[in-house]
C-alpha cells in the first residue's frame, strides 16, 4: 500500500497535469452540441407530426419517430457518417437516441469478424447492454415503490 | 574477453558495439501523409493490407516489415538466429501470427508502447553474448486493432480529449549483428550504412515500472513522463553523463503533454533536457492538419520513426550519438474497469555514429 | 412552434450532458445509462410528463426520453396486471427501440465492413 506520502505526491502530480492539460473549449463544445442534439430532435418531431397527419395517436407517433431516427442513424453509422457527426457535436449526437443506436451498429460491424455468436451475438450489446440493463433495473424498481405506495393506498 | 559490463544499477555497456545491420519501416496512409511520409519505406494505402481482418492487417504489416528488413541487409530468414518482436494486442497475437509464418525462432514481447526498446535491448544483450550472429527486433501498432482493444469500436461517434494520442497504424523492424553491416554497393541490398559510417547499440539502460498513481488511460503523456524521466536520469547517472553528451534525445510518444511533464521532472531534478529532446509521437504526425490532438502513439510509432527518421541520420554522422527511450503504459481494458491505476515503462537505447 | 420547442429544449438537454463529458471523467458509456436511469426517475415522480409535453421530439428523443417510456410502461402495466406487470412493463415499453436497433444493427453487419476512422 502506498504510503500518506505517496499518496499525496500522486495527488500533487494529478494536480500538475491536470493544470497543464489542454481541454477543449467548453461553450463552442456546448453550442456544437445544442444544435446537433436539437437539429436531430427537430427532425424527430418532423416525424412525430407527419405520423400525426397520416392518423397514428401519440403513442404510435412516438414508436414511429424511433425506428425512423434509429434506422437513420444506423445507416448513418454504416457509411462512416454519424463518427463525424459525434466528433463534432459531442454529447448533442451522444444523448438523441440515434446515439444509442450508433453504439449498437457500430459494434454489430465491428465485431462481425469474430463471428454470428461471440462476434456480434456477445459484442453488439457492449455499450448498449448497460443501458438496457439499468433502464429495465431502475423502472423495476421504481415500479416496486409504486406498487407498495398503490397498496398502501397513498397513490390512487 | 567480455561483452558487457553493468554500468551503475540499471544499465549495460557494450564492450563491443553492437551493428545494427538494417532497419525498415511500413506504415498506414495517414502517417504517410505526415511530416515524415516520404522516409518510410513503404506506405500501404490500404488499411486492411488485403487482409479481412484489423489484427491480420497488423500481422501482415509486421511480417511485410520484418522481411523487408532481413532483404535489406542482405540476408534471407534462416540467416537470422531468433527475432524479438512485439505489439499492443491481447497475446500479441498480431506478432505472433506475423512472425509464425517466417520460421524463426521467436521471443514474443510487451512492453506496451516501449517495446521496441525493450526488443533492441534483449536483441543487442543476445548479439553481445554472443548467442546469435543476426537477430531481428520488430514492434507494430494498428489504429484500428488498438482502438478495438483498448477503447470503442471504430464506428462509434465519440469525441476525443485533446489529451489522447492517435495511435500509429505502422511497424519498424531493425536487424542486429555482431559485424558490420555490408556495404552499400552489395546486390538486392540496402543496409544501415553510409559510405563507412553506420549506426551501433553501444549501452542500454532498463527501465523500471514507474506507478504516479495516474488513472487517466486517455492522457497517455501523463501515464509515462515519469517513466521516461526515471530511465533518462538512471541512463546519466549510470554512464556519468550530461545531457550534453547526447546530440538527441528520442523518448517514444509521449505527445505534447507527455513532453512537457517529462521537461518539467527533469528540470527538478536540475537536468536540463529542452535543447535536445525530441518525441517521435510528435514527428509523425502534424497536429494541426492532421487532427491527432497530442501526437502519435503505439509500438509502431517509436519503431517506424527509429528506422525511418533516426537511424539514417546516425549512419550519416548527424547525431554522434543519442539515446532511444520509447514509452509504454501498462494497461489491460480489465485493469482499467477494476480501478487500477496505469504505470509507466520506459527502456533507453544508447546508438552511436560508427566509422569501420 | 412545436419545431422551436423540440429544438431549444433536445439542444439544451445535450448542452447540458456535454459539460457532464467534459468536467468529469464520465465515459459515454456510463453518460447513457445515467441518463435512462434518471429519465425514469424523473418520470416517476411526475416531471418529466410536463417537459414532454411541452417539448414533444425535444423531450422524447433523448436518451431521458428512453426513461420516461420506460417508467410509463411499467406504470401501466403495474396498474394492469399488478406484480406480473413489474416484470412485463420495462421491455414491453421499450421494446419497439430496442427492436429496432437489434434487428437493423444485425441487418448493418450484413452490408457493411468496419472501416478507419478519418
Amino acid at each position: 500500500m502506498p504510503t500518506s506520502e505517496q499518496l499525496k505526491k500522486q495527488k500533487q502530480y494529478q494536480q500538475y497535469v491536470k493544470r497543464i492539460t489542454p481541454s477543449h473549449s467548453l461553450p463552442l463544445n456546448m453550442t456544437k452540441a445544442f444544435f446537433t442534439g436539437g437539429l436531430i430532435c427537430t427532425l424527430g418531431q418532423w416525424i412525430l407530426n407527419a405520423a400525426a397527419s397520416l392518423g397514428a395517436d401519440k403513442e404510435t407517433a412516438g414508436s414511429w419517430c424511433s425506428l425512423l431516427l434509429i434506422l437513420l442513424s444506423v445507416i448513418l453509422t454504416g457509411l462512416n457518417i454519424y463518427p463525424e457527426i459525434g466528433k463534432f457535436g459531442g454529447a448533442g449526437a451522444l444523448v438523441p437516441i440515434t446515439g444509442f443506436a450508433n453504439s449498437v451498429a457500430a459494434s454489430a460491424i465491428e465485431f462481425q469478424t469474430e463471428g454470428q455468436v461471440f462476434g456480434i451475438g456477445c459484442k453488439i450489446f457492449t455499450i448498449a447492454g448497460p443501458v438496457i440493463l439499468y433502464g429495465i433495473l431502475s423502472s423495476w424498481g421504481l415500479g416496486i415503490v409504486y406498487y407498495i405506495l398503490k397498496l398502501m393506498g397513498v397513490i390512487l | 574477453m567480455k561483452p558487457g559490463i553493468p554500468a551503475g544499477t540499471a544499465s549495460i555497456e557494450f564492450l563491443q558495439p553492437v551493428y545494427i545491420e538494417s532497419a525498415a519501416s511500413i506504415t498506414g496512409q495517414k502517417e504517410g501523409q505526415g511530416p515524415l511520409g516520404n522516409l518510410f519505406d513503404m506506405v500501404s494505402e490500404d488499411p486492411l493490407f488485403g487482409t479481412k481482418t484489423w489484427e491480420a492487417a497488423e500481422s501482415t504489416l509486421q511480417k511485410e516489415t520484418a522481411s523487408l528488413a532481413i532483404g535489406k541487409a542482405g540476408l534471407t530468414a534462416p540467416d537470422i538466429r531468433m527475432v524479438f518482436a512485439g505489439d499492443l494486442l491481447a497475446q500479441t497475437i498480431a506478432s505472433s501470427f506475423g512472425i509464425a509464418e517466417m520460421d524463426i525462432p521467436y521471443y514474443g514481447l510487451y512492453g506496451a508502447c516501449s517495446t521496441m526498446g525493450e526488443a533492441l535491448s534483449l536483441g543487442a544483450m543476445t548479439v553481445a553474448a554472443g548467442y546469435g550472429e543476426h537477430v531481428l527486433c520488430a514492434a507494430s501498432s494498428h489504429f484500428a486493432t488498438a482502438e478495438k482493444e483498448f477503447r470503442f469500436p471504430l464506428g462509434y461517434g465519440n469525441q476525443r480529449p485533446l489529451s489522447s494520442t492517435w495511435t500509429v497504424t505502422g511497424s519498424g523492424a531493425c536487424v542486429l549483428g555482431s559485424k558490420p553491416p555490408v556495404p552499400e554497393d552489395q546486390k538486392h541490398a540496402s543496409p544501415m550504412r553510409y559510405k563507412n559510417g553506420c549506426a551501433v547499440i553501444t549501452g542500454i539502460t532498463i527501465g523500471k515500472l514507474v506507478d504516479f498513481g495516474f488513472k487517466d488511460s486517455l492522457n497517455m503523456g501523463g501515464c509515462m513522463a515519469p517513466a521516461a524521466c526515471s530511465t533518462i536520469a538512471q541512463n546519466l547517472s549510470d554512464f556519468g553523463r550530461t545531457p550534453k553528451d547526447y546530440d538527441a534525445v528520442f523518448t517514444g510518444d509521449l505527445g505534447m503533454i507527455g513532453q512537457q511533464i517529462l521537461l518539467d521532472l527533469l528540470s527538478e531534478k536540475n537536468i536540463d533536457l529542452h535543447s535536445v529532446h525530441q518525441d517521435c509521437g510528435l514527428m509523425i504526425y502534424d497536429n494541426e492538419t492532421q487532427d491527432t490532438h497530442s501526437g502519435g502513439s503505439g509500438c509502431g510509432c517509436s519503431a517506424s520513426v527509429l528506422a525511418a527518421a533516426i537511424l539514417p541520420e546516425i549512419a550519416r554522422g548527424t547525431w554522434k550519438r543519442i539515446l532511444f527511450v520509447p514509452t509504454g503504459a501498462m494497461l489491460s481494458k480489465v485493469s482499467y474497469n477494476e480501478g487500477e491505476s496505469v504505470p509507466g515503462i520506459a527502456h533507453a537505447v544508447v546508438i552511436e555514429h560508427s566509422e569501420i | 412552434m412545436d419545431y422551436i420547442n423540440a429544438f431549444w429544449v433536445g439542444g439544451a438537454i445535450c448542452a447540458l450532458v456535454q459539460i457532464l463529458l467534459d468536467k468529469t471523467k464520465l465515459l459515454p458509456g456510463r453518460v447513457m445509462v445515467l441518463l435512462v436511469c434518471s429519465g425514469a426517475v424523473l418520470s416517476s415522480i411526475g416531471l418529466y410528463q410536463p417537459l414532454a409535453d411541452y417539448a414533444g421530439a425535444g423531450a422524447s428523443v433523448p436518451l431521458l426520453g428512453f426513461g420516461h417510456l420506460l417508467w410509463k410502461g411499467m406504470k401501466k402495466a403495474i396498474d394492469q396486471q399488478g406484480i406480473l406487470g413489474l416484470f412485463t412493463g420495462g421491455f414491453t415499453a421499450c421494446s419497439a427501440g430496442v427492436s429496432a436497433a437489434l434487428i437493423f444493427s444485425w441487418i448493418a453487419s450484413l452490408i457493411f465492413r468496419p472501416k478507419m476512422k478519418k
